[in-house]
């Protein structure tokens, strides 16, 4: 059972992404109902609040952080084994409010995007940082557009070049997890913006066999994870 | 009584304003910004480089200055140059930092001050572009920004989009933003939009094609024309290297030059 929480207010990308585009949400006596794109995976976003494509969400942090506080508190989220909690890039008033309201429910870590170029490492190391910061424990790093091969010719191409290692040597250097690469499949933003699961749509691709080691790895963390807080109960 | 004079501020002396803005992250905002520079460089001009992206500060390194210090002058902070021809200066917190992975961890409130300050304290001197880089969506920093302008009369805003739907979906919520705080749109730039296989020459839409084409057609805005993916440009980057001298037969070039000529034509069609 899993819950898609985005909190990118701004840029709210979930909806489309889960073929959600134009959903409502509802109201009940229980609160604010998720809106489901299978029994078990229910999905809630500032886009399902917006009524026109077009609606820019112009906020301060602080308008920001009371919204995330609602997703919170009135989601009726039911029973669920996953939460996963979308953000925005940076280090700021979201990142700060959602650590801090689910600090009692006890967050397992966070999954840290990165890709290869030392452009993106720099940011990315800002965000390790944070998290070392805030008390927020590290799943791991991904490297995502991690490379791509020709369709035609299949010589692969560092389209964002790993100059400096890429995340697998920045993981090794900071003592985080690293927990493997996604090349780049111009399949992955089609069915994004179509709406469809890209593992159904694609299960050849190689990108497919790294998201599943990718998800396998973070499941795997979460049980031991899960473990070691039983023991200690 | 306090009179706020902008011609005696100092952006006095700088001529035009632009703005870069997405509504999505990681679609080569500060590419661009860095790229225009460089491009209206290389037509003689003198262009500065304002970096408000305060979690994330790209562009020093796309300089290769991210090692700088900043020094304070009698009007404020000295901005940093990138070499000795003085042609091109940039402000960022990432001069700021104590180490290169400090990371800001600020709220709003205290975004904006510093926001306030890096458009009020940096003695720019003469301009004849400043290029101000944002993070991507449409809060505190896009607020503060655009307030802290609004005296000086900005050109207006470029927005960069990917060409897929998701990219596209945010950044016509960025349009909205401009229309609702008076920013004028300059035109749309779809960036990363193809890849020519530098061993086949097979091209792959990778991200999809079209999308930011179709929105400034939709809009009513200037389209500004599509950015392929280009490894020498993201290794230019990398090396903060200057891709527009250094690369001129490579594949983004002529689009990147390209934009950087409208821009100039339309601030000449202004002043005529």
């Amino acid at each position: 059972q899993v819950a898609l929480l985005d909190i990118d207010i701004c840029g709210p990308s979930i909806p489309k992404m889960m073929g959600l585009e134009g959903e409502q949400v509802h109201q009940s006596g229980s609160g604010w109902s998720p809106v489901y794109v299978e029994e078990n995976l229910g999905v809630m976003s500032v886009g399902f609040l917006l009524s026109s494509p077009d609606d820019a969400v112009i906020w301060r942090g602080p308008k920001k952080n009371g919204l995330i506080k609602q997703f919170l508190r009135d989601v009726d989220w039911g029973e669920i084994d996953y939460l996963i909690v979308d953000t925005p890039p940076g280090t700021s008033d979201e990142h700060l409010s959602i650590v801090q309201y689910l600090s009692a429910a006890h967050i397992d870590g966070a999954v840290i995007i990165t890709t290869p170029q030392e452009v993106s490492l720099q940011d990315v190391r800002k965000e390790i940082n944070f998290c070392h910061k805030v008390k927020l424990p590290i799943i791991g790093v991904v490297e995502n557009m991690s490379g791509f091969i020709c369709p035609k010719c299949k010589n692969e191409s560092q389209i964002f070049p790993p100059t400096t290692g890429g995340a697998e040597k920045m993981c090794q250097n900071l003592n985080v997890s690293f927990l493997g690469k996604v090349p780049l499949d111009p399949q992955i933003g089609k069915s994004c913006d179509k709406g469809q699961s890209f593992l159904s749509e694609a299960p050849e691709s190689p990108a497919t066999s790294s998201y599943r080691n990718i998800i396998q790895r973070i499941q795997e963390y979460c049980d031991q994870h899960h473990f070691q807080e039983e023991k200690i109960i | 009584l306090l009179l706020f004079l902008p011609e005696r501020s100092n952006l006095a002396g700088v001529r035009h304003i632009l703005l870069v803005l997405s509504g999505k992250g990681g679609v080569g905002k500060s590419t661009i910004s860095t790229e225009l520079a460089l491009s209206l460089r290389h037509s003689g001009k003198k262009v500065g480089i304002l970096d408000v992206d305060l979690c994330g500060p790209s562009i020093p390194r796309m300089f290769r200055v991210q090692d700088n210090d900043v020094h304070q002058c009698d009007s404020g902070w000295v901005p940093v140059f990138v070499d000795q021809d003085k042609s091109i200066s940039l402000m960022s917190i990432g001069f700021l930092l104590e180490k290169p992975d400090d990371a800001v961890v600020w709220r709003g409130p205290k975004k904006n001050a510093l926001i306030k300050q890096f458009v009020a304290d940096v003695a720019w001197g003469d301009l004849d572009f400043l290029i101000v880089d944002t993070p991507p969506g449409t809060s505190d920093e896009h607020i503060s920004t655009v307030e802290a302008l609004r005296p000086y009369k900005p050109l207006g805003a470029i927005l960069v989009t990917t060409p897929q739907a998701v990219s596209v979906g945010d950044v016509r919520r960025e349009l909205t933003f401009c229309k609702k705080t008076g920013l004028r749109v300059l035109g749309i730039v779809e960036n990363m939009s193809g890849f020519v296989c530098p061993h086949c020459s097979e091209c792959t839409n990778i991200f999809s094609k079209g999308g930011g084409e179709e929105l400034a057609k939709h809009a009513g805005v200037p389209f500004l024309g599509s950015v392929p993916l280009d490894p020498q440009l993201s290794q230019s980057l990398e090396e903060g290297r200057d891709f527009i001298q250094e690369f001129p037969k490579s594949s983004a070039f002529p689009a990147l030059t390209h934009i950087a000529q409208q821009i100039l034509d339309g601030t000449l069609q202004q002043s005529s």
